[in-house]
């Protein structure tokens, strides 16, 4: 599946679709792939922080439970309430499947991410 | 399904020494709800001779008035529905179980033998101290016992198994840290850990710091002493590693967080391959759990309660578990009295009621000591032995992604059959065919596809032989015919269930068809 140009990545499988001051985060389709079937997402509550990098909930496959981490910086404005009950939309469009909207306070911090170009290679290498 | 060869089977004729096996006897077995007809009962009772209560009068509100569902069976009916259901079962004293990580060893008779003799069996955790010296002395011979196999100073025997082990070492070292006054909130995992390390790091309210391996699968000592500072209280190692290799730097590792007055603490998980051989205490761990029900051959599984006693460095001995068991004065036989210490200011307190699983203590003592330091040295080196056979004999057709020597498990991935579409489970799966339990599948995450097995020293060379044929034919099927592994087992009652339902929608509970919770 081709990765949104449109879209930022981690190198731990996540992207962000930024709009103006705001981002959706879900993971990519490499991510849905090697996890397998996901059976349950753990997201954090609105109103809280996440930073760059760091753990924001998990996700759990048949296989194994994974970590989330944060593309950027900001506060969690809303949580996809539809993963609680239809995990397996992550596994059909995994690319439409959000999982947070944040508010993002560190826009420089998309600096750092990779484009849909880079994150594709990173793939490609990583699973060579 | 099939019970005897299909056709397509028949396409690839088994080159080596098939074990036959056949279906279950019992094809179907409805749940012991569907199989209720009211009135029926196994039991008669006589008539009442003392006068009727009233469970209202006497309870009030709280007195239940749905009698809930229960199932109503004939005793014929119930011994056989739990027989035949027993008859699904797979365990270790029918074939081998090459679970890796999880060091399914035979349960030796001897063991059983031992717990059941009457005053062991049944002694009373209540009975006065004075009555209960013998039972006192299992627990102190067992520590230590276990002291001099690890090389540590100090010894709880009370966690109930290896995860609760961890927890009650982890709060050992988060109690030294406060004593110190110099409390910590960061501990270092390796990317290869059992996911018990970090759920219990951060069930003692710890940050979990991901450490990366290096490309042999081991610690990355670079890394290490990058992440290692002031804020961290430990690291949580497994050694040897989930994939099999012994951290041979494992001294140096000790060094660097002893530099920053961080602690190592060992998962003793893969005990099985260090015991007689070398000695956690001497190797720089400061504190350690270990599996009774692994290392020392108590029952693993459904046969039994774990036990996951907790060995530590002199350091973190005021903080152990109370009660300990200590010696009072010796009499004129030269033996000392047994007492049970509670005054023990520092302690992190009780962990477990009474004095921890008590069987097992038994079980592994007599396990220790029918061994002797000997025997416990054969059993390491049969099972390193046992494991490096399967990966010599199987290396040629089953991908090795660290090429590291190993110990008493090897770790393969399913990369070449992947190429035709059949994975880790798949293979598994199909194992069930030519009768063996499943080995672990996909785990550890940092070898995608894994194929873990841990064949420890309890198989003689016939039944690993019998092994490596099924695993060499497998292979080839994967090949030649991926269709029988994707479709397999093809030999038991039911096939693939549907595991992601399974884990998205659980049932917990019968439901009757009709929806009615009583009757």
């Amino acid at each position: 599946m081709a990765y949104p140009a449109s879209y930022r990545y981690t190198r731990e499988h996540e992207w962000i679709e930024v709009q103006g001051k705001t981002g959706k985060v879900g993971i990519t389709d490499h991510a849905q792939e090697s996890l397998g079937d996901i059976v349950f997402v753990e997201l954090p509550q609105p109103g809280s922080k996440v930073e760059q990098g760091k753990v924001f909930g998990s996700v759990e496959s048949v296989k194994a439970v994974s970590e989330l981490f944060s593309p950027v910086t900001g506060t969690v404005l809303e949580v996809n309430k539809e993963l609680e009950t239809s995990p397996e939309k992550i596994n059909k469009d995994a690319h439409s499947a959000w999982m947070l909207k944040l508010e993002i306070s560190d826009p420089a911090g998309l600096d750092r991410l990779l484009t849909a170009d880079q994150y594709e290679a990173y793939v490609k290498e990583e699973t060579a | 399904m099939a019970t005897e060869d299909t056709g397509k089977e028949a396409a690839i004729p088994f080159e080596g020494k098939r074990r036959k096996v056949s279906s279950h006897p019992s094809q179907n077995e409805a749940l012991i709800f569907e199989k209720s007809s009211p009135g029926k009962r196994a039991y008669r009772l006589p008539p009442l001779d003392v006068p009727e209560a009233d469970p209202s009068a006497l309870l009030g509100t709280s007195a239940r008035q749905d009698p809930g569902m229960l199932p109503e069976l004939s005793e014929i009916e119930i011994v056989r529905h739990f027989t035949r259901l027993s008859t699904w079962n797979y365990s270790i004293d029918l074939g081998m179980y090459p679970l890796g990580s999880c060091t399914m060893k035979y349960n030796p008779r001897v063991n059983e033998f031992v717990s059941r003799l009457e005053g062991i069996a049944e002694a009373h955790p209540y009975q006065p101290e004075s009555l209960s010296q013998g039972a006192l002395g299992i627990l102190h011979l067992l520590e230590r016992c276990l002291l001099e196999i690890t090389g540590m100073d100090a010894i709880t025997l009370q966690p109930a198994a290896g995860a609760h082990g961890e927890f009650t070492g982890i709060l050992l070292a988060r109690a030294y840290h406060q004593a110190q006054g110099d409390p910590r909130h960061r501990i270092l995992i390796p990317d290869s850990a059992h996911g018990t390390n970090p759920a219990t790091a951060a069930l003692c309210g710890y940050e979990v710091e991901n450490l990366r391996s290096n490309s042999l699968g081991m610690v990355d000592l670079a890394e290490l002493e990058h992440l290692v500072t002031g804020d961290t209280a430990a690291l949580m190692l497994t050694n040897p590693s989930t994939i099999g290799v012994f951290e041979s730097e494992i001294h140096k590792i000790a060094d660097i967080l002893h530099a920053k007055g961080a602690l190592l603490y060992m998962d003793g998980a893969n005990m099985n391959a260090l015991v007689g051989k070398t000695r956690p205490g001497d190797f720089g761990v400061d504190v350690m759990h270990l599996n009774l029900h692994k290392t020392f051959s108590t029952p693993h599984g459904g046969g039994g309660p774990g036990s996951g006693p907790v060995a530590a460095k002199k350091i973190l001995e005021p903080f152990l578990p109370t009660p300990v068991v200590v010696e009072g004065p010796r009499g004129e036989d030269g033996r000392a009295t047994l007492r049970l210490d509670y005054d023990r200011p520092r302690t992190i307190g009780r962990v477990r009621a009474f004095y921890g699983n008590f069987g097992m203590f038994v079980r592994a003592l007599a396990y220790i000591l029918a061994n002797g330091p000997d025997g416990l040295r054969q059993t390491t080196e049969d099972a390193v032995l046992n494991a490096n056979y399967l990966r010599s004999k199987l290396e040629d057709l089953y991908e090795l992604p660290y090429k590291t020597p190993t110990l008493h498990e090897v770790v393969f991935s399913d990369r070449r059959q992947a190429q035709k579409g059949v994975r880790t489970g798949d293979i598994a799966k199909r194992l069930i065919d030519y009768g063996f339990h499943p080995y672990t599948t996909s785990f550890p995450i940092i070898v995608p596809g894994a194929l873990m097995i841990e064949p420890t020293e309890s198989e003689s060379r016939e039944e690993l032989d019998l092994f490596i044929d099924a695993m060499r034919q497998i292979a080839r099927e994967a090949q030649e015919n991926p269709e029988l592994v994707l479709t397999a087992p093809h030999s038991t009652r039911v096939s693939r269930l549907d595991e992601v339902a399974a884990a998205r929608k659980p049932m917990l509970r019968y439901m009757p068809p009709d929806g009615a919770v009583g009757q």
